[in-house]
C-alpha cells in the first residue's frame, strides 16, 4: 500500500494537478474577451500588468486591504490556515526528503518547531472557519455540501499529518492516510473549488487589469484596495 | 400567453410603441402580462454559451461562499442583514441557477430573478472591491440584466427608457429640435444678466463639445443655462451638437446592449463630425460611465477610449477653478456644514476620487466640509443607482435602501450635500422627502454661479 501511494499514485496525482492547473490557467486567459469583459487588455499591457500585480499583491498581505481590515477575525483565520497550507506542504523537512527521493529536487525547509506551530495554527484556523460557517447566517445561507467536502478534504492531510507526527496509535496507518489524503487534494485541485489555489491569481489579475486599464487606471488612479 | 401585447421579448423601437407603453399607467397591464410570459430556454442557453466566458464562469465557480461580501452591500445592511441580500447569494441563486439549469427556468423563476436584478443590486460594484477572489457581483448583475431583457423580464420604465434611446437617442422623448430650442430659449432668459451669452450649436473644432442629460432639457432647463453661463465666464470655446447631445443611457440599466450601442454611437458620431478637442459631460454619474467608460466597448473601439478625450463635468470645473478661468469670491464661499456624495460610477468605477474634493477646497470655507464615512472608492451607493430610482414597481425596496445614505449624511452633521450626479441628486432629494432629516442638496453648477467673481467686462452695463 505504502509503495503504491508513494509510487505511481504520487506521480499520477502530482501530474494531474500540475497539468490540470496549466490547462485551466490557459483556458482562463484564453477565454478573456476584450469586448465581452469590456476591458482593452491587449491595448494597454503595461497598465494591465501593473493593475494585476497590485490587485494580487495587496490581497496577499494580511490586513492589507479594506476588505481584510473590515473583518479582522475572518482575516486571522484565513491567513492562519492559508500560510500553513502553503508552507507546510512545500517546506516541511520530511516533505523535502520525500521530494528529493522521488523527483530529485528539494529546496528551502522550515524547522520542525516552526512547522508544528504553523500546523496547529492552520488546524485551529480551520476550526474557526468551520465555526463561522455554522454560526453566521450570511455564511450559512451560502454553504452547500461541496463547501463541507472542500473543508474536510483540506483538513484531512493536516489532521493525519499531526497524528503521524505525534505517533498516535499506528504510525504507518496515519502516514499512509496522510499521503493518501494529500494526494486526494492534488487530484481535486484542478476540478473543484480548490482550483482557487491558482485561479485566485487569475481572477485577481483580471479585476486588477479592469481597474488598471478601464476603471480608474485611465485617470492614473490606483485602486485603493 | 406566450407574448403579451405590451410585455414581450421585442424591444420597443417606434414612437408609437413608446406611447402605447406609456399609456399603460404604472405598467399595470405590462406586469400582468409578464406573469404569463414564456421563456425561450434555447435562446437563453445559446446566449449564455456565446457570451458567458471564463471571467464570469470562473467567478461563479471559485466563489468560496465565505460571505465577506455581505457587509459591503448597502442593501444587505439596510434590510436588517437579511442573508438573502448577501451579494454572493443573490447572484448564485439567479444567474448561477440559470446556468446550472442550462436555461431551463420557468416564469416564476424569471420574475424572481428580475426582482433581484433590479431591486437588490444597483450595480455599484462595491462588493467587487471587498471580495478576496476579486469577484465583482455588480458586473454579473449587469450581465444578468441583459439576459432578462432579452427574455422580456425587465421593469416597465427600463423597457421604455431603452426604447427612448432607440427612437430618440435620448432617455426621454425629446427631439433634437426640442433640445436646441430649449437650450436657446434658456440662454435667452439669461442674456440680460450675462451679455454675450450664447449657445454655440454645431461649431467645428471647438475646445469643448458639451453633452447633457435629457432630463435637463425636459425638467431642469436652468441647468443648461448654468452650463452656458459657466463656459461663457470661463471664456471657453465650446459647442453643443444638434445631434448626439445625450450622455445618458437607460439602455445600460435595462441591459439592452444593442440600444447602448445606438446611443453611444450617436455621441461618437457627433465627435467625428465636429472634431472637438475634448468632450465634457454634465454632472451625471451613470452617463459618464455609459459614454466614457463602457461606451467605447459597445461601439467596438479596441482601445477602450472614446474618439476624443472625454471628461466629467467635475474635471472641467476643477481645472477651470485651478487655472483661474473661474474665480470664486472668497466672501461667498459655503459657510455651512456640507458633505459630498461620491458617485459610484465615476469615483469607484473611474478613479475620480479627489477631483470633487479639489473643487470643495475652492468653494467651501475651511472647516465646513465633512467627509462621509466611508468615502471615495469605498463610499456606498446613494441608494438609487442602476435604475433603482426610476422603477415604481420597486419603490418600497428603494426607500429601504435609502436609509444607508441617510445615516451616512446624518453622521456628518451636514445640512448641505453636494451631489454632482443626477441619480445621487434624486436619491438624496427622495430621502429628504421620505425621512425629512432637514438637508439641502445641490449640483455644483448653481452653487458655483452664486459665488463667482465675474470680471467687469462680462457684467451687464449699469442702467443709466
Amino acid at each position: 500500500m505504502h509503495a503504491l501511494l508513494t509510487g505511481p499514485i504520487f506521480y499520477l496525482s502530482l501530474g494531474v494537478c500540475i497539468i490540470g492547473m496549466i490547462v485551466r490557467f490557459y483556458q482562463y486567459f484564453n477565454g478573456l474577451s476584450w469586448q465581452l469583459d469590456r476591458v482593452a487588455y491587449k491595448q494597454w499591457p503595461a497598465r494591465g500588468f501593473k493593475g494585476a500585480i497590485r490587485s494580487i499583491y495587496k490581497w496577499l498581505i494580511p490586513y492589507g486591504t479594506y476588505g481584510w481590515r473590515a473583518q479582522p477575525v475572518m482575516t486571522a483565520a484565513f491567513f492562519g490556515f492559508h500560510i500553513g497550507a502553503v508552507f507546510i506542504p512545500l517546506f516541511l523537512v520530511a516533505h523535502n526528503v520525500f521530494l528529493q527521493e522521488k523527483l530529485g529536487i528539494s529546496w528551502f525547509t522550515i524547522s520542525t518547531p516552526m512547522a508544528d506551530i504553523l500546523t496547529w495554527i492552520a488546524v485551529a484556523s480551520l476550526c474557526l472557519l468551520i465555526l463561522r460557517r455554522l454560526v453566521l447566517p450570511e455564511v450559512r445561507i451560502l454553504t452547500d455540501k461541496k463547501d463541507w467536502g472542500i473543508l474536510i478534504m483540506s483538513m484531512a492531510p493536516f489532521v493525519t499529518g499531526l497524528l503521524a507526527r505525534y505517533q498516535v496509535g499506528d504510525y504507518s496507518f496515519w502516514l499512509n492516510a496522510h499521503i493518501l489524503t494529500g494526494e486526494i487534494v492534488l487530484f481535486a485541485i484542478p476540478f473543484t473549488k480548490l482550483s482557487h489555489v491558482f485561479l485566485f491569481f487569475a481572477s485577481r489579475a483580471q479585476l486588477g487589469m479592469d481597474f488598471g486599464i478601464k476603471r480608474g487606471g485611465v485617470r492614473g488612479t490606483k485602486m485603493a484596495w | 400567453m406566450p407574448e403579451g401585447t405590451l410585455c414581450n421579448k421585442k424591444p420597443v423601437d417606434t414612437a408609437e410603441g413608446i406611447t402605447t407603453l406609456l399609456a399603460d399607467q404604472s405598467g399595470k397591464t405590462y406586469y400582468e402580462e409578464m406573469k404569463s410570459l414564456d421563456i425561450d430556454s434555447d435562446l437563453l442557453w445559446k446566449t449564455i454559451q456565446n457570451t458567458c466566458k471564463s471571467r464570469i464562469r470562473t467567478w461563479l465557480e471559485i466563489c468560496a461562499h465565505c460571505g465577506m461580501c455581505a457587509d459591503s452591500c448597502f442593501l444587505y445592511l439596510t434590510n436588517d442583514r437579511d442573508p438573502k441580500q448577501v451579494p454572493a447569494y443573490k447572484i448564485q441563486s439567479t444567474l448561477g441557477e440559470i446556468i446550472k439549469r442550462k436555461g431551463k427556468v420557468d416564469n416564476a423563476f424569471m420574475l424572481h430573478a428580475m426582482e433581484v436584478a433590479w431591486s437588490q443590486c444597483t450595480c455599484c460594484n462595491r462588493c467587487g472591491t471587498y471580495c478576496p477572489h476579486g469577484i465583482d457581483t455588480g458586473i454579473m448583475f449587469g450581465y444578468l440584466r441583459g439576459l432578462l431583457y432579452q427574455q422580456g423580464f425587465v421593469p416597465w420604465e427600463m423597457k421604455i427608457g431603452a426604447g427612448m434611446h432607440r427612437v430618440y437617442q435620448a432617455q426621454m422623448d425629446i427631439t433634437n429640435e426640442d433640445f436646441i430650442d430649449t437650450f436657446e430659449w434658456m440662454v435667452e432668459e439669461y442674456e440680460d444678466e450675462y451679455p454675450g451669452l450664447t449657445v454655440p450649436v454645431d461649431v467645428e473644432d471647438a475646445d469643448i463639445m458639451y453633452t447633457v442629460n435629457a432630463r435637463e432639457a425636459k425638467h431642469y432647463p436652468e441647468d443648461l443655462a448654468e452650463a452656458a453661463i459657466l463656459y461663457h465666464i470661463a471664456g471657453e470655446k465650446w459647442t453643443v451638437p444638434s445631434k448626439g447631445w445625450e450622455l445618458t443611457s437607460l439602455a445600460m440599466f435595462a441591459g439592452d446592449w444593442a440600444a447602448c450601442k445606438i446611443q453611444v454611437d450617436s455621441v461618437y458620431d457627433a465627435m467625428d463630425r465636429l472634431k472637438p478637442k475634448r468632450m465634457v459631460g454634465t454632472e451625471c454619474g451613470h452617463a459618464h460611465r455609459a459614454t466614457v467608460v463602457e461606451g467605447p466597448y459597445w461601439a467596438g473601439r479596441k482601445d477602450g477610449r472614446p474618439p476624443v478625450e472625454s471628461i466629467h463635468y467635475i474635471e472641467w470645473l476643477a481645472e477651470a477653478l485651478r487655472e483661474g478661468k473661474l474665480k470664486i469670491d472668497p466672501t461667498k464661499r459655503i459657510k455651512e456644514k456640507c458633505t459630498l456624495q461620491d458617485s459610484c460610477n465615476y469615483v469607484r468605477n473611474h478613479g475620480l476620487r479627489d477631483v470633487a474634493r479639489e473643487i470643495v477646497s475652492y468653494i467651501v470655507e475651511p472647516g465646513y466640509f465633512v467627509d462621509m464615512a466611508p468615502n471615495r472608492e469605498h463610499n456606498f451607493c446613494c441608494g438609487g443607482g442602476g435604475g433603482f430610482n426610476g422603477i415604481g414597481y420597486f419603490r418600497k425596496q428603494r426607500n429601504v435602501g435609502l436609509k444607508c445614505k441617510r445615516d451616512q449624511i446624518l453622521a456628518t452633521g451636514a445640512t448641505l450635500v453636494l451631489a454632482p450626479c443626477h441619480n445621487c441628486w434624486d436619491a438624496i432629494r427622495d430621502l429628504e422627502e421620505e425621512f425629512e432629516i432637514g438637508i439641502k442638496w445641490s449640483f455644483l453648477k448653481p452653487l458655483i454661479i452664486g459665488m463667482l467673481d465675474i470680471p467687469d467686462h462680462l457684467k451687464p452695463e449699469p442702467e443709466e
